[in-house]
């Protein structure tokens, strides 16, 4: 989690690449696109990887689109460098995702379908290959091995890497599928001409370790790292690989996914291993979260520690529930009933996943209190090669674990005692003069039901003074400023890395004057207000979020944070903001501000 | 087995195990009031859950477990009210997911003695899911149902045990709809020791709650608790409850049997099996470094 640092400089279009890969179902181009994001790194290089699905539940038309570099990358592909088309059945569905352009290198295969009339009025260049006949002389091949041989080729990756990355991705299915498989690419890689110069020609490859894996992957590690012991759920998308990557691992770490029978059950069965003095969470997104509301007060009301992840999908209801939107800020911040002060955290990108995810689950056992950690679809689903996440054991640097209280006598305890921190002295069963009625009720000091105005404005003021007491340090944002900048994006979550490579390519193109600072909010309640303020002073502040309503800036406004004349750039998903299409939004503004 | 015989036998397999083991152990003074805090009670003078209560603290005291390895979990109620009168530690939740509640706890620490309890509303209408699940995942934990009949704490609507014929404001011709039978529910969801009892039985429900906590898996007794206030007809009870006259069977079709002939006044074990224990083995053997070993390259 960086502080403050300064903007990248943008990555130079001679070292990133973006290519995309299309089919129906059962075609395989997920697989491609794992395994070419696999070689990459195998390569030595980095790349980000997002897939799109049709409504089918399984097996239909699916679409993946990587960004290579040979330097860390998070944001999405603007413009299709070199699309596959392993056919067309219904390729329009991804129309809005597919950026096609007349710079576009399209291969497809020249038995079936024609180009879609949207894809020839792009401009793309359309080449059509003899897929489905090659694939006569391999028995048992697959067309979407064959088209990975046409990438390869035309990109210039290496044999040994595609045969590495495909052991990886393909190995458990034995030694005959991976031998079959890189006979396919081989004949693949005899239908096309190697692009002269190889787009990689000036790519540096680093031969440093690097992680291959998901946002969801990365919230798993960073709550294990966190001590993670019981994690309880229900099923929804996108959140659910979470807990189904955990579950195997987690019971290596000793301890246990719960299979809840539903949000409101696994809600409660968290606060029941939190009380039990073991580090629990769930994962859920919004409609799940709108069952959990009622326990998370339980959490905040009884101090029970308790981490909740939402990946965030779109809505109102059911909505869209494979592809990704901000717009549960207002939920996550606003949904529970009555005063229930609580931490909202939210990761920046993928790569940060694993270190906020471990910070929220430590803020949850220090603080005794409830955090949710939003993240969404986007960040979720998106497979990342990035360097390792450094290991820092933040119980120890950052004291953010659960601290017991050791009672010797039980008459002198009480559980929910006013201190100056707000944090009352916590036991667990077991102990033997801790005994404590952990209530949801409104108590007294010792947790003995109370409806008294004092005990009530006592303990409301401790559950809101241990959190806003708190020193959170540095982490509460990102700060990326621009020396003589007058401007200032606000933004968050899955927003934040399309902003940073806008800002960044603005501002290596206009006068310094004219730049944009970047401010990326992790820490979204307890909201650093003062420290928000100051940093606003004498700023055009734009607010940029997923979201229809500008969610955020009406949260930063209300807050008093924002300076009056802020501006909100605000649009709904589930198509995500391009660097692109914000970099422009940005000369527009700076235009506009003269 | 009366309460007198069950006591010698008790007694018997304690001594067993001090000779057995012959570094002497502390013995708590198990006394009842050991197992009560100093809170009086909120419940309306003669409620049935006063009686639940002191059963209680007597098996408890019967088992001889100390209070700090109990915990009382319950969610919203009059009954649910319980665990501030208990000197072990206690969760008072929201109303209906004492189960789930639970089912985290004992995940998480095995090594407890988990106790829930409710009222039937609690446990048979809003939380029914929870009800079934915890049936179905037969965890090692016993779930006291202070069964009124009614809503006792928002003052007297039906409630899933009412009969269908009783007038309340909220259901002036009644419900016309048919009492939930909780037993006949907990057999077939596959809780594994299902019994009832009656508060105004003081030596039958102690016996039947320390059978319960004892056995392994999740045990169910459903204890009619008159609410006299808002249910004063149920005084009634103190006659026409009846112990049962059958030995507790492993035979799920012999306890339909019974649970579906009783006419709800007998009291007793109906079922009581060996059924597999949800307790998942939760011993680290990995370090997170070779978790993480998994993500690189
Ligand atoms: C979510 C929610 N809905 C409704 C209530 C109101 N409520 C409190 S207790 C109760 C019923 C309690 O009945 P029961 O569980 O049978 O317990 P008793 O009071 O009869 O012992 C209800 C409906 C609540 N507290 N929370
Ligand atoms: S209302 Fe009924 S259940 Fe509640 S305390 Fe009074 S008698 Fe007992
Ligand atoms: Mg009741």
């Amino acid at each position: 989690m960086t502080a403050t640092a300064l903007i990248p400089a943008p990555i130079p279009a001679d070292h990133r690449l973006s290519v995309s890969i299309s089919g129906a179902g059962g075609a395989g181009a997920v697989t491609v696109g794992l395994i070419l994001l696999e070689a990459f790194g195998k390569a030595g290089f980095y790349g980000a990887m997002t897939r799109s699905f049709g409504p089918q539940i399984r097996g239909g038309e699916s679409a993946v689109f990587l960004n290579l570099s040979d330097q860390p990358i998070e944001t999405l592909p603007e413009a299709t460098d070199l699309h596959l088309a392993l056919d067309w059945k219904n390729f329009m569905r991804f129309a809005d995702e597919i950026p096609l352009t007349s710079d576009t290198q399209i291969f497809y295969d020249d038995s079936r379908e024609k180009p879609p009339q949207g894809v020839v009025d792009s401009g793309a260049d359309c080449t059509p290959l003899p897929l489905m006949t090659t694939l006569k002389q391999i028995q048992g091949g697959r067309i979407n091995m064959l088209g990975l041989g046409v990438i390869a080729q035309r990109l210039g990756l290496a044999d040994t890497h595609i045969e590495q990355a495909l052991q990886k991705t393909l190995g458990r299915k034995g030694e005959e599928a991976v031998r079959l498989s890189m006979e396919t690419v081989r004949l693949g890689q005899t239908l096309v001409e190697a692009a002269k110069p190889s787009p990689l020609q000036n790519w540096q490859p680093t031969d440093k370790p690097r992680w291959h894996l998901s946002g969801n992957e990365a919230c798993a590690i960073g709550a294990l790292r966190g001590g993670l012991k019981l994690a309880a759920a229900y099923p929804i998308t996108p959140a659910t690989d979470i807990v189904e990557y955990l579950a195997p691992r987690i019971e290596k770490r000793g301890g246990q996914v719960l299979i809840a029978e539903d949000e409101l059950a696994a809600m409660n069965m968290v606060i029941g291993g939190s009380f039990g003095g073991q580090p629990s969470m769930t994962a859920t997104s919004g409609p799940g979260l709108a069952l959990m509301t009622e326990a998370m007060g339980l959490a905040v009301a009884s101090e029970t520690p308790a981490l909740v992840i939402t990946v965030m999908r779109g809505g109102p209801s059911t909505g869209i529930p494979t592809k990704s939107e901000q717009s549960d800020l207002n939920q996550i911040l606003y949904g529970l009933h009555g005063e229930a002060p609580h931490i909202v955290v939210a990761p920046l990108n993928v790569s940060e996943s694993v270190p906020v995810t471990q910070w929220a689950l430590g803020l949850a056992e220090r603080l005794q209190t409830l955090v949710i950690l939003a993240t969404d679809q986007h960040l979720g689903q998106s497979r990342l090669i990035c360097d390792p996440s450094p290991f820092e054991d933040m119980a120890e640097t950052r004291g953010l674990t659960r601290l017991l209280a050791h009672p010797n006598d039980p008459a002198d305890y009480h559980r929910y005692a006013l201190t100056d921190s707000g944090i009352s002295p916590l036991t667990q069963p077991g102990m033997e003069h801790g005994a404590y009625t952990a209530d949801g009720l409104e108590h007294t000091e010792t947790g003995l039901p109370s409806s008294s105005a004092s005990d009530h404005s006592a303990q409301t003021e401790k559950r809101a003074r241990k959190l806003t007491e708190f020193d959170y340090g540095d982490d509460w944002a990102t700060y990326l400023p621009a020396s003589k900048s007058k401007r200032l994006i606000i933004t968050w979550g899955s927003s934040f890395e399309a902003c940073k490579q806008a800002v960044a390519r603005h501002n290596a193109e206009a006068k310094k004057d004219e730049q944009f600072s970047l401010l990326g909010l992790r820490l979204l309640m307890p909201l650093q207000s003062n420290t928000l303020r100051q940093l606003c002073k004498g700023q055009q502040v734009f607010v940029v979020e997923q979201n229809a309503s500008g969610q955020l800036f009406h949260y930063l406004l209300s807050e008093q944070a924002l300076p009056k004349s802020s501006q909100s750039i605000a649009r709904s998903g589930p198509i995500l903001f391009t660097p692109g299409e914000l970099a422009s939004t940005l000369r527009r503004l700076t235009k506009e501000g003269k | 087995m009366n309460m007198t015989e069950a006591t010698k036998t008790q007694m018997n397999k304690a001594q067993a195990v001090e000779r057995l083991d012959q570094t002497p152990v502390e013995v708590r003074p198990a006394k009842p009031n050991d197992y009560l805090s100093q809170n009086h009670p909120v419940w309306c003078p003669g409620c049935g859950h006063f009686f639940v209560l002191r059963a209680l603290t007597k098996a408890l005291a019967w088992l001889n477990r100390p209070p700090e390895e109990l915990a009382m979990i319950t969610g919203i109620g009059c009954s649910s009210r319980l665990p501030a009168y208990l000197s072990s530690y206690g969760f008072h939740g929201v109303h209906g997911r004492a189960l789930a509640v639970a089912a985290g706890l004992k995940m998480a620490r095995p090594d407890l003695t988990v106790l829930v309890a409710g009222g039937d509303g609690d446990g048979y209408s809003i939380g029914g899911n929870h009800f079934l699940h915890a049936c179905r995942r037969n965890m090692d934990m016993t779930y006291l149902v202070m069964d009124n009949e009614v809503y006792g704490m928002t003052k007297g609507q039906p409630s899933p045990t009412s009969d269908p014929d009783w007038h309340s404001k909220l259901a002036p011709h009644g419900t016309g709809i048919t009492a939930f039978n909780p037993l006949g529910v907990a057999l077939a969801a596959g809780a594994s020791f299902i019994a009832r009892g009656f508060s105004g039985d003081p030596k039958g429900l102690t016996k039947l709650i320390s059978d319960g906590i004892e056995h392994k898996g999740f045990s169910v007794i459903e204890i009619k608790s008159p609410c006299v206030t808002f249910r004063p007809e149920q005084k009634a009870w103190q006659k026409q409850m009846r112990p049962l006259n059958i030995e507790p069977t492993p035979n799920k079709l012999e306890a339909a049997q019974a649970i579906h002939a009783s006419d709800g006044f007998d009291t007793g074990i109906f079922y009581q099996a060996d059924q597999p224990v949800y307790a998942p083995a939760s011993e680290a053997t990995h370090s997170l470094d070779e978790i993480e070993q998994e993500l690189v390259l």
